[in-house]
């Protein structure tokens, strides 16, 4: 197993990682570093398969991506962030209101 | 001249929301202002595009083309999309310039975020590449996101923050497939990825990842949950936009990569099955979801999900007879839109007018909010698919597909879906004629906004006259490919 | 558009649209403009019919046609011919009738801009109806017909008309989702939906046949709903909450009518008769419109709510051209399209009587009409005429009717049929003459449920006039009925000139 490989299977990992807690945790801090985890996993897949040859030099193309794809989850997390605070400001709890009771 | 004056305009249906979105926000006070110039901007240069596009182009930004540069493409189905957003985008607009009016607070939040969200959705609609298309759509995500919670509620915010996390589920889940598809392929260019993408494992799981990230976004059934709430409890300018455009920038994606990459790598009956009976099973849910309702906004919320249901019959009637089904299925994702921002609009003037969305309680807005409740009678009219209406003939197209291809369960569907939708809203309809136990005091509502709310009803029922123009103009550089 | 006549059935449409229209923005209280708007839209499509018959009568060559291509081969088409002109005229003649007998029946009532505005939608859509040159045109202004009387329905606002106006559109949309699978389905087999005379199916291969067959009965049964073949006809009585302008206009002539008039347009100029014949549907269509006739008559006897009378007797007696269309032959042929004037113009006069009774003396029952006939004897002689004639007394137009139909039966070989004609002139005898003899010869209750005065006069003027107009018309058109420019001429040279 190539290191590249090994870092990409990491990666996976990190997504599906990131994909329970995010379905199985309530609390709305823990789902946004979750989705922040399955963000690192992806990035993570995108580094490792940028070395296309064993010995050549790795594809710059991918790099661009996941600096790119860094930006947006900075973004998102930011927005999330204060979407968070703001829900703990009128409901007085972490968690998402059930939809039904209204 | 005249072919490099062409290629600028899907610069300028970029660049142009995003200066205003810029200008909104630094020029605060001016914003409502500004917006609208930007609006009537863009629509006359979609409309000019229309006008002037032959052959499909293709604009390399900057001059660099691709493998590095960003390309912008734009052929039938991107200028359909186009002018549909601009159409939609237009009346919003107008008809926030009115909403806004008394919440100056909101309207210095609302300018520079559906601007922006413009920006996103015009330069989704126009990307020639995969990862563009990845950051245009968080890009739309996150503005659509704060525009959800701008209301302020805690029903918005708690929407909001669903919708959230769904979106950036989703669109991590397309990214990942972005990066097999480009680690097998050597390619984000939609175009070279076509050319190069073969039958293989990792092009597979590419597929699933991606349509399941994008179905996630579509809020196809089952992923529906958190569209409801997300929509219905927005501000009303913001729900127009949110049902009638944002959810059709996903679709549009996965109907652009099936049509691309993994169509004619033939994955199978499967997949398109599978999308179908989704599909089907949302406009049964929807539907009877949307008949269940006591508030107006949500009953509408509902009824998106019922309608977007009916794009996915798409996938199995396509495989069967063709493009007609494309066709059929864009002119009702057309006609949706703008039927769906009508009545978010006019139920937003309800709620102004009366101060609450109880179905049961609506007194009499017939009598004292006629073009409201006209522009919701006719918009009504085309989800129904009843004539003349654009979703008539979209129904038509769709049936007429579905027959030819002898699958008569979508036909039942198609038909049942229909008849549920005129329960739905005639459930609205017929409480607007009566009286309420309890008389609530009346706000003014804008005229601006009544009428924005009725030209865009009107709309649906001229895409139910003047359809060969239209689909001349999705027919530009054949956007289905050729039938099997 | 090449031509100037190419615009004459737009005209024909817009002559009621446009009044519409406006009328929908005006204010409440302009009530002169409204009633000039009206009235001149109504004349004015009045005198565009007549201009138009002449035309066809003496020139046939011209053909006026309004065309647009929606999408390759799917036209919105019209098209004037001589059958489309005999349901042009028939409403075009109630239209102005119905348009003065409303004026005066809602005098002070609210909302009036949007009852007329919705009225006259109606009447562009019945007009489409006629004018529709293929099937899908058809289909577009038989839903929007559908949608613009709903409002009419549940115009009074109250809970019973809002659940009235929900059962109705049950009953419509579920016709209108029927007759739009037929449509689609048999435009996907035969890739043209022009009504041409004869019909255009008959060239389909024989496999295609059982697909015909199935064809046959959603269109039927989606034309049905309005036509009010049972067991399709639940709406119709519970539609009696709208005003009396609707009931007697819209329900007991353009709605019932936009359907039987589609059955002839399917059987004759979709399938084509003969067709219709050899693929065998025709003998249960008549089946069904027999069943039709005798339960409407049946259910009639049991009503005394006199609107609810008359409307199962429009049940039974639409299917009157039903049957006359499905005994497939020339002469049943003319007496089914001859009662569609003829039935037209008794139903109204009775619906527009009914309307009197309950305006000027609170009467809504038959159980309260005793003496009436003394106290307003106009209105009770135009129903004595209206209900002579759904007897099929001579010479009321009625009679013409089931002359025909009659001697149509013996000509198809269907004698039964003949059988049911009897039933049921006995079972109208039966529902009628009870009524009329209450009203002229029972003793006169001390007062009226709810009396208004008038004066000198019975009742308004604006409601008299119209009432004796067209009780006249109904007993006029039996006796000139072999005159040159009577109806009964009017449909023999539709079947010449078209079906035989």
């Amino acid at each position: 197993m190539s290191v590249a490989v090994l870092y990409a299977v990491t990666g996976l990992g990190l997504f599906s990682l990131g994909l329970y807690a995010l379905i199985v945790r309530a609390h709305l801090l823990r789902k946004i570093l979750a989705l922040n985890i399955m963000g690192s996993g992806v990035f993570l897949v995108l580094t490792a398969l940028a070395r296309r040859a064993p010995d050549g030099p790795p594809d710059p193309v991918p790099h661009a991506m996941v600096i790119t794809g860094i930006v947006v989850a900075v973004a998102a997390t930011a927005l999330a962030l204060v979407l968070l605070r703001r829900v703990v400001e009128t409901t007085g709890q972490p968690r998402l209101p059930d939809p039904d009771s209204e | 001249m005249a072919a490099e004056h062409v290629s600028l305009l899907p610069v300028l249906l970029i660049f142009l929301p995003l200066i205003g979105a810029l200008l909104s926000f630094v020029f605060r006070r001016r914003a409502a202002g500004l917006g609208i110039a930007t609006a009537v901007a863009v629509f006359v240069i979609a409309i000019a595009l229309a006008f002037s596009l032959t052959r499909p182009q293709r604009y390399p930004v900057g001059g660099w083309g691709a493998p590095l540069g960003i390309d912008l493409v734009v052929d039938g189905l991107s200028l359909i999309m186009l002018l549909m957003s601009a159409t939609v985008g237009l009346g919003v607009s107008l008809y926030a310039g009115g909403y806004f009016h008394a919440r100056p607070q909101l309207a210095r939040a609302f300018w520079p975020l559906w601007l922006g969200l413009w920006t996103a959705l015009n330069g989704l609609f126009l990307a020639a590449d995969i990862f563009n298309l990845y950051v245009t759509l968080e890009l739309l995500g996150l503005s659509a996101v704060a525009l959800a919670a701008l209301g302020g509620s805690a029903a918005a915010l708690g929407g909001a923050m669903r919708y959230l996390l769904v979106s950036l589920l989703g669109s991590l889940l397309y990214l990942l497939g972005v990066a097999l598809l480009y680690h097998a392929f050597g390619s984000v260019d939609i175009a070279l990825l076509g050319e190069r993408a073969s039958a293989q494992p990792v092009t597979l799981a590419a597929l699933v990842l991606m349509t399941v990230g994008l179905i996630l976004k579509t809020a196809l059934f089952p992923f529906h949950f958190w569209l409801p709430p997300a929509h219905a409890s927005a501000s009303s300018p913001v729900s127009a936009l949110l049902s009638a455009l944002v959810v059709k920038a996903s679709f549009y994606i996965l109907l652009r990569l099936w049509l691309e990459i993994f169509e004619p790598l033939n994955p199978g009956r499967g997949v398109t099955e599978l999308l179908g009976l989704l599909g089907a099973l949302a406009v049964l849910w929807g539907s009877l979801q949307a008949l269940r309702q006591t508030r107006l906004k949500l009953l509408i919320a509902y009824s998106t999900v019922a309608q977007l249901g009916y794009l996915f019959l798409g996938f199995p009637l396509a495989a069967a007879v063709g493009p007609a089904a494309w066709q059929a299925v864009i002119y009702l994702a057309l006609s949706h839109a703008l039927a769906k921002a009508a009545l978010f609009m006019a139920a937003g003037n309800i709620v102004l007018f009366g101060g609450h969305d109880r179905i049961a309680d609506l007194d009499r807005v017939v009598q004292r909010l006629p073009l409201s409740l006209a522009a919701f009678a006719i918009a009504g009219i085309s989800l129904m698919g009843l004539p003349p209406s654009g979703g008539f003939i979209g129904k038509w197209l769709l049936l007429e597909a579905a027959i030819e291809a002898g699958q008569w369960w979508w036909v039942v569907i198609i038909l049942i879906g229909g008849m549920l939708a005129a329960a739905y809203l005639f459930k609205v309809i017929g409480f607007a004629f009566t009286r309420a136990p309890v008389s609530h005091e009346a706000n003014a509502v804008p005229p601006v906004m009544e009428w924005t709310a009725l030209v865009l009803a009107v709309g649906t029922v001229l895409l139910g006259l003047w359809v060969s123009p239209l689909l001349a103009w999705l027919a530009t550089g054949n956007p289905f490919g050729v039938g099997p | 558009m090449n031509h100037w006549y190419d615009w004459v059935p737009l005209m024909l449409l817009g002559s009621s649209l446009l009044p519409g229209l406006v009328i929908f923005a005006l204010p409440e209280r302009s009530v002169r403009l409204r009633t000039v708007l009206n009235l001149s839209g109504a004349v004015v499509k009045l005198l565009l019919v007549g201009w138009i018959l002449r035309h066809i009568y003496f020139d046939y060559a011209v053909l006026f046609e309004t065309r647009l291509t929606l999408i390759p081969q799917l036209d919105l088409a019209l098209r004037i011919d001589p059958l489309a002109m005999l349901f042009v005229t028939l409403s075009s003649v109630l239209w102005l009738l119905t348009t003065i007998y409303a004026i005066g029946y809602l005098e002070g009532a609210p909302h009036r801009s949007r009852f007329f505005g919705f009225f006259s939608l109606c009447v562009t859509a019945t007009v489409g109806v006629a004018l529709a040159a293929n099937l899908f045109t058809f289909l577009l202004f038989y839903e929007l017909l559908t949608l613009s009387t709903y409002p009419l329905v549940v115009h009074r606002g109250s809970d019973k008309a809002r659940r009235a106006g929900q059962s109705y559109l049950i009953y419509t949309i579920v016709g209108g989702v029927l007759l739009l699978l037929g449509t689609v389905w048999l435009y996907t087999l035969t890739g043209s939906l022009e009504f041409t005379p004869r019909g255009f199916v008959a060239d389909l291969e024989q496999r295609h046949h059982p697909a015909l067959i199935l064809i046959f009965i959603l269109l039927i049964a989606g034309l049905g709903v309005k036509a009010a073949l049972v067991p399709l006809h639940g709406w119709l009585p519970q539609a009696m909450v709208a005003a009396a302008p609707v009931s007697a206009l819209l329900h007991a002539v353009a709605v019932v009518k936009a359907g039987a008039f589609g059955i002839v347009r399917v059987v004759y100029e979709v399938f084509g008769v003969q067709f219709a014949a050899s693929l065998g549907v025709a003998v249960p269509l008549a089946i069904v419109a027999a069943i039709t006739i005798i339960y409407g008559s049946i259910r009639a006897l049991y009503q005394d709510d006199l609107k609810r009378r008359l409307a199962f007797s429009t049940v039974s007696q639409v299917s009157y051209i039903v049957i006359g269309v499905a005994l497939a032959g020339p002469v049943a042929a003319i007496g089914g399209i001859v009662h569609l004037v003829h039935q037209g113009l008794m139903k109204i006069t009775l619906f527009f009587c009914a309307g009197n009774l309950a305006e000027t003396l609170g009467i809504h029952k038959i159980s309260e009409m005793s003496g009436v006939g003394r106290r307003m004897p106009w209105t009770m002689a135009a129903f004595t005429i209206g209900a002579f004639g759904m007897i099929g007394l001579p010479p009321v137009a009625g009679f013409i009717s089931k002359w025909y139909l009659s001697l149509g039966a013996i000509e198809a070989g269907q004698d039964w049929v003949i059988g049911v004609l009897v039933i049921s002139s006995l079972l109208n005898a039966a529902y009628f003459l009870p009524v009329l003899y209450t009203a002229w010869f029972g003793t006169p209750p001390e007062r009226w449920p709810q009396a208004r005065d008038f004066g000198r006069r019975e009742t308004a003027r604006a409601l008299l006039f119209p009432t004796l107009v067209t009780g006249a018309s109904a007993l006029l058109v039996g006796i000139l009925a072999a005159t040159p420019f009577s109806p009964l001429a009017w449909a023999k040279l539709i079947i010449e000139r078209e079906f035989y």
